[in-house]
């Protein structure tokens, strides 16, 4: 169901949990999907031993895929016009994350009505893993 | 992402839905897909980034007879890189590249049947220091998306960032 700009308010929020205690086998699934193969998402003798990081972490793009999934179920199928973020803090195995969008402006261009949404993940420390923007097109 | 036949099909539409964790059926059941707004499967907003699978120089994607920079018996890390590819090639690669920003424009929804190409333009490039992780360099490109019609169907922004030390965000 899409959203009505009547029901809206600058301030409403939506939030969901994107994903509990993420699994190893989820980023495998994700490199499979996208074709990133980055050996920093799957591969642990390469990640601790040549790229020395503490183990694998998810793609950045995992966890936009995991905020789009909120952010279509919150305006409906094929509403979003815009969407975009930045990756600000790594995610890892073990993480818990929730996506938040909060209402920044409900407005009218040409006739139609658009909402803009300012987006923020964070994971089970609230600390930010992800922030951005999106805008959908709404009901009157 | 450089690709010239980007074949977007319902099965890949369905597996990228499954791996982001997105039980929305309009992704995978084409029967409730027509009952919705847009009238059948679409893709997923960041669906996009699945042209990798369609690059051919991909610099992220284990190829027959190639290097490859992952571990085998041995941890490795043979550098990532296409031929050509500049030394300090900021998307993608291994170990201190890493994904800054992402943003997509959409025209229209991607559909099944759709064959996307890309053209691609490097886009601004600057750097900064952070503690953290010592000196940062940023740079962008934009991709735009276009159907077999000419048709513009998503407009890409993407920021890599390569860093001097090793992040544990």
């Amino acid at each position: 169901m899409a959203l009505s700009a009547a029901k809206l308010t600058v301030g409403d929020t939506y939030s969901e949990v994107l994903v509990e205690d993420l699994k190893r086998t989820q980023l495998v699934q994700y490199a499979g999907a996208s074709g990133d193969y980055n050996p920093v998402h799957t591969d642990e003798k390469f990640v601790t031993e040549i790229a020395g990081y503490p183990t694998v972490f998810a793609h950045g793009m995992l966890t936009m895929g995991m905020t789009g999934v909120l952010l279509t179920n919150y305006v409906g199928d094929g509403r979003l016009t815009k969407f975009g973020v930045r990756f600000v803090n790594q995610v890892w195995p073990g993480d818990t994350l929730t996506g938040t969008a909060e209402v920044i402006e409900v407005r009218e261009e040409d006739g139609l009505q658009f909402l803009d949404l300012k987006l923020t993940t964070v994971n089970q420390h609230d600390t930010p893993v992800l922030t951005g923007n999106a805008t959908a097109r709404i009901d009157a | 992402m450089a690709v010239e036949n980007f074949a977007v099909e319902a099965s890949h539409i369905m597996m990228f839905a499954r791996a982001i964790g997105d039980s929305n059926p309009i992704y995978a059941d084409a029967d409730h897909a027509v009952t919705t707004e847009p009238g059948g499967i679409i893709a997923p907003p960041t669906f996009a980034q699945a042209s990798a699978q369609f690059d051919e120089s991909y610099r992220l994607r284990p190829k027959p007879g190639q290097p490859w920079m992952g571990s085998g018996k041995e941890a490795t890390g043979i550098a990532p890189k296409a031929p050509g590819a500049p030394d300090d090639a900021p998307v993608g690669m291994g170990a201190r590249g890493l994904h800054a920003e992402q943003h997509f424009e959409y025209h229209r929804q991607m559909r099944p049947g759709d064959v996307l190409s890309t053209t691609v333009k490097p886009g601004e490039s600057w750097e900064k220091h952070s503690k953290r992780a010592g000196t940062l360099k940023f740079s962008e490109t934009v991709t735009e998306y276009r159907d077999q019609g000419g048709e513009l169907v998503i407009t890409a922004r993407s920021v890599g960032v390569t860093t001097e030390k090793v992040v544990e965000g």
